[in-house]
């Protein structure tokens, strides 16, 4: 019952149609992406890059179209095996950082892994006991990774997920993105920079 | 919520009952800390309670007579007031994405959500009215009762008050669309509150017979409040 399946996923969109507020975002859209494979959606802003990661994640309900996973876990639906990384990052400013980030291990359920080693990961193991309040953006998008490392999940859905990382911050990131696609994991990011992975590009709405 | 062995409960369910207590417990710290809306609608009960005494001046009977009506208004009032931002603080910060994601359904997050809202916030209220009953005249017995009709009847505030504020997360708004959403589904709590204290005072009711429709109202809203919530959370995704 391990949460990756080694090899042999796959998520696919077919003819996916996306309409917010009455407007049409996109429509026609094909996607697919194995294990191993990162996905990065790129595309000018207002495109529908995040709305394409939300639809995966069943935050928003496709117009037409259908999203599978083949070769994930019988017993959970699609949403319940995705990370979603947004640019609201879900954490409370009152709590420190480890009450944040046992709070998800503990509400996401699954296999979990060490949260203070997944806060060393990311550099963050010198604040464990610092409110989320204090900490500054990049801390906090620091925070919003180890969730992903904490609590294991195959698909990950990033949006933008280098925003407001140093240098230093995005090489750490690629390189848990690579050890995330090497256990047989799934990436879709949407971006503007580069992800410093080797990725598949994947265009919405003409050249930006 | 005993969880006795594995065989009452598929395997699924366990998890979601360490996820349930996790939010609970992360719901009720963040309202006891510094900013958050325990103390608030404590501190606004108690303000409403201790003015009405000089504003409706001093006749003794008639105060003890308003008691348990002020109370309950009081009472009522302090819940919409920290109700409002029940979904809003996990809407804004995009924790509402994850819980709709998880693997908890939905209805039973909210249900959690509102229980520990009820604890932080709703508790508290029903602790302070011993103290004051002493300010509205009210005898040891009517501040029982009192107090036994609020702990009855808060949950049925908190419940039904959740669906006000799920729905605004759907539209987008808050604050007094909340309130005038709310208010129609607490009216019989608060009529049926009241009766029921004001039997224990000046008869010539019984207290049963209000007690236990309020118990009920209580249990009804108790089952339905989650799912019509998470209907609206779920029907307003964006």
């Amino acid at each position: 019952m391990s949460g990756l399946n080694q090899g042999d996923m796959r998520l696919s969109g077919h003819g996916l149609r996306c309409v917010r507020g009455g407007r049409e975002v996109f429509a026609g859209l094909d996607f697919a992406a194995g294990s191993g494979e990162a996905v990065a959606v790129v595309g000018r802003n207002g495109s529908g890059k995040t709305s394409l990661l939300r639809l995966i994640a069943g935050l928003l309900v496709p117009a037409d179209g259908s999203i599978t996973l083949e070769g994930g876990h019988s017993e959970l639906t699609l949403p319940e095996q995705c990370h979603y990384l947004g640019h609201r990052d879900a954490l409370k400013p009152a709590l420190s950082v480890a009450e944040n980030l046992t709070f998800w291990a503990d509400f996401l359920g699954g296999e979990r892994f060490d949260a203070a080693e997944s806060l060393a990961k990311v550099g963050l193991d010198h604040a464990i006991h610092l409110p989320a309040g204090f900490l500054s953006a990049g801390q906090r998008r620091r925070l919003s990774l180890a969730r992903l490392l904490t609590i294991r999940r195959p698909v990950w859905l990033l949006d933008e997920p280098t925003n407001a990382l140093d240098v230093a911050g995005q090489d750490m990131f690629a390189g848990l993105m690579r050890e995330h696609l090497a256990a047989g994991g799934v990436i879709v990011a949407a971006t503007h920079a580069p992800l410093g992975i080797e990725s598949r590009e994947l265009r919405i709405g003409g050249v930006a | 919520m005993a969880v006795a062995g594995g065989d009452c409960f598929p395997n699924r369910w366990k998890p979601s009952m360490t996820a349930l207590a996790a939010l609970i417990r992360r719901d009720i710290r963040i309202a006891l800390r510094v900013g958050g809306g325990a103390l608030i609608g404590v501190l606004f009960f108690l303000t409403v309670v201790v003015l009405m005494p000089f504003a409706v001046g001093p006749d003794l009977a008639l105060l003890s007579r308003l008691g348990p009506a002020i109370l309950w208004l009081g009472a009522l009032l302090a819940s919409l007031l920290t109700l409002d931002r029940l979904f809003m603080a996990d809407h804004e910060d995009g924790s509402l994405d994850l819980i709709t994601m998880s693997r908890t359904p939905l209805e039973l997050a909210c249900a959690a959500k509102a229980l520990a809202h009820w604890l932080a916030a709703g508790l508290p209220l029903i602790v302070a009215t011993p103290v004051l009953g002493l300010l509205l005249n009210l005898d040891m017995v009517a501040t029982a009762a009192v107090a036994l009709t609020l702990l009855a009847g808060t949950p049925a505030l908190t419940f039904t008050g959740m669906i006000g504020a799920a729905l605004a997360v759907t539209l987008h708004r808050g604050g007094l669309l909340m309130a005038v959403l709310v208010l129609p589904l607490s009216i019989p709590v608060l009529i049926f509150g009241v009766a029921a204290s004001q039997a224990v005072i000046v008869g010539p009711m019984t207290f049963g017979a209000p007690f236990s429709i309020l118990c009920a109202l209580s249990l009804v809203s108790l089952v339905i409040g989650p799912f019509a919530a998470a209907a609206s959370l779920r029907h307003g995704l964006d």
